[in-house]
């Protein structure tokens, strides 16, 4: 019998992850929204939510139940198939990409992740880029101008941060040594598992990234897509009742994930702060050592969550020749300059036989 | 066993998307096809065991070439093809008999020259798809091609600016 009911387990352990990975991010999802606008009321001093629920803690709630009983409009005129695809492509994309972000592990036990994938960093960065599909394609398929015009900026917008973003990524790599995120993280555990993390030995690939990862989410101030002035809503002008739903959700579980992504690269991901050390001394292991992991890697990814939302209700947008020259001017000549630094100072430590590479290990 | 049956299933799907692009009149729908076509192959490489390049197809077909083709179909606003009114049976006939042709000169290659290589095991062929074994492949047997290759696109990027600041009066 205790075969079988392993064999069972199995079977079932993966599907079950999966299913409550994707349900945290849904609930993740809700949470982001109350603090979008609890932040936002902050920063523009007013009350913010506060009628449904206590401190209106159940207002995204409220929100999702008023977009379910909405009527759901597909113009005439437009393409009725892929209009309903292309809500789907962005919610199915943006959940996907954290299959390959471990969540804890140590170098012995290996990591706890959903899909340990060799090539985990590409994987993201083509996840990233074919999510471009789901704006572009909702803008094309609601035949009205606005869409469109909101479609083709986010296209083109995606496409030229995305060399920025792969170039800041490559400077990960070159540290690490490898494409998979686990070692990347790994990678960055010593020099007491603080001062080895890339923020420290990268500071630069850090800044390009996050401005990247900013652009790729069209968050304020790159939400050139959808500014309102100009383009009533949008790509999503034509999308009501859940549809215009899951532009919303797939909209806050990007910038989970990108706030995920950027702890996981450039902040240690799941290492807790001085984590050798505490190893070394407390014989910290286990799964209390897991249970901490998952916090940390939680904790670092509100942070940057949290700085994204701050960024938004701060800066205000962009004009479309800024973005472009941003984007071409500075970012990725700044970025493949980077590249040739990080390569100079890997290739100096190679040379010298240090193991290491960290600014700090001088 | 499951690999070999998901080869099967993305080989079909690629050449209903291939079929599809063809048959398609609208130019989005043609692009739409086209990105299935993309996906269903970098699906097959990753049943064959090479994820790097079937990652990369994605990043780079996927995700920037057929995002550039359908940005510039969208900004065309191109109208519908008219669709096809008969179909011309003898055209049908001519393809098909082309086709045959060329499958009996192809067999014939393969037969006299033994042009199919032996499969590589799948450790070899995981091997060989590995970042850094490619990395150095690139960087040392092939370098002067690599060159080569580096040296056309730049004359072709040069190209593409000529053309975009040539004032067309």
């Amino acid at each position: 019998m205790p075969e079988l009911l392993v064999s069972i387990w199995e079977a079932v352990d993966l599907p079950l992850a999966i299913f409550l990975v994707i349900n945290l991010l849904l609930v993740t999802a809700s949470l982001l929204v109350y603090a979008e606008r609890v932040v936002s009321a902050f920063i523009q001093e007013r009350s913010g939510p506060n009628r449904v629920g206590p401190r209106g803690i159940l207002q995204p709630f409220a929100d999702v139940f008023k977009l379910i009983f909405k009527e759901d409009i597909v113009p005439t005129a437009g393409n009725g198939f892929v209009h309903s695809l292309a809500p789907v492509l962005m919610v199915v994309i943006a959940m996907s990409t954290v299959a390959v972000i471990p969540f804890a592990g140590t170098a012995e036990a290996g990591p706890v992740v959903i899909a340990d994938v060799s090539v985990g960093l590409l994987l993201i960065l083509a996840m990233t880029s074919i999510s471009v599909y789901g704006i572009t394609l909702a803008g094309w398929s609601s035949n009205s101008k606005y869409s469109l015009l909101g479609g083709l900026r986010s296209s083109a917008q995606m496409i030229s941060y995305e060399l920025a973003m792969g170039a800041a990524a490559l400077s990960v790599v070159l540290y690490a040594g490898s494409l998979s995120i686990f070692d990347i993280v790994e990678s960055q555990n010593h020099l007491g598992s603080f001062f080895g993390w890339n923020i420290f030995r990268n500071p630069v690939g850090f800044v390009v990234f996050a401005v990247c990862a900013l652009a790729e989410t069209n968050r304020a101030p790159f939400d050139l897509p959808e500014a309102e002035q100009e383009l009533v809503g949008g790509y999503h002008t034509e999308y009501s009742g859940m549809k215009f739903g899951m532009f919303f959700l797939a909209e806050y579980v990007n910038l989970w994930i990108a706030s995920m992504v950027t702890a996981t690269l450039f902040l240690g991901g799941y290492l807790l702060p001085g984590q050798s050390l505490l190893v070394e001394w407390f014989g910290l292991g286990g799964l209390l050592l897991t249970a901490l992991q998952m916090v940390a890697l939680v904790a670092k990814t509100a942070f940057f969550a949290f700085c994204f939302i701050w960024i938004r209700w701060t800066l205000p947008r962009f004009k479309y020749d800024q973005l472009m020259t941003l984007g071409w001017k500075y970012l990725l000549p700044i970025s493949i300059a980077n590249i040739f630094v990080i390569a100079l100072i890997v290739t100096a430590y190679v040379l010298l036989g240090g193991d290491p590479p960290s600014p700090f290990s001088l | 066993m499951l690999e070999t049956f998901l080869f099967f299933v993305f080989a079909v799907l690629s050449v209903v998307g291939a079929l599809g692009m063809l048959i398609s009149r609208s130019p989005v729908a043609a692009a739409l096809w086209m990105v299935q076509v993309m996906l269903a192959i970098a699906c097959l490489y990753l049943t064959l065991n090479a994820a790097f390049i079937g990652v990369v197809q994605v990043l780079v077909y996927a995700g920037a070439i057929m995002v550039l083709f359908l940005f510039v179909i969208m900004l065309l606003n191109l109208e519908d093809m008219p669709s096809v009114g008969g179909i011309d049976w003898r055209k049908v006939v001519a393809g098909v008999l082309g086709v045959a042709v060329l499958a009996q000169l192809l067999a014939l290659v393969v037969v006299r020259f033994g042009a199919i290589p032996d499969a590589p095991s799948a450790e070899e062929a995981v091997a060989a798809t590995d970042v850094p074994y490619l990395g150095v492949a690139l960087l040392t047997e092939h370098a002067f091609t690599l060159q080569i290759v580096g040296v056309l696109l730049l004359a072709a990027t040069i190209g593409a600016v000529v053309l975009a600041k040539k004032r067309f009066v």
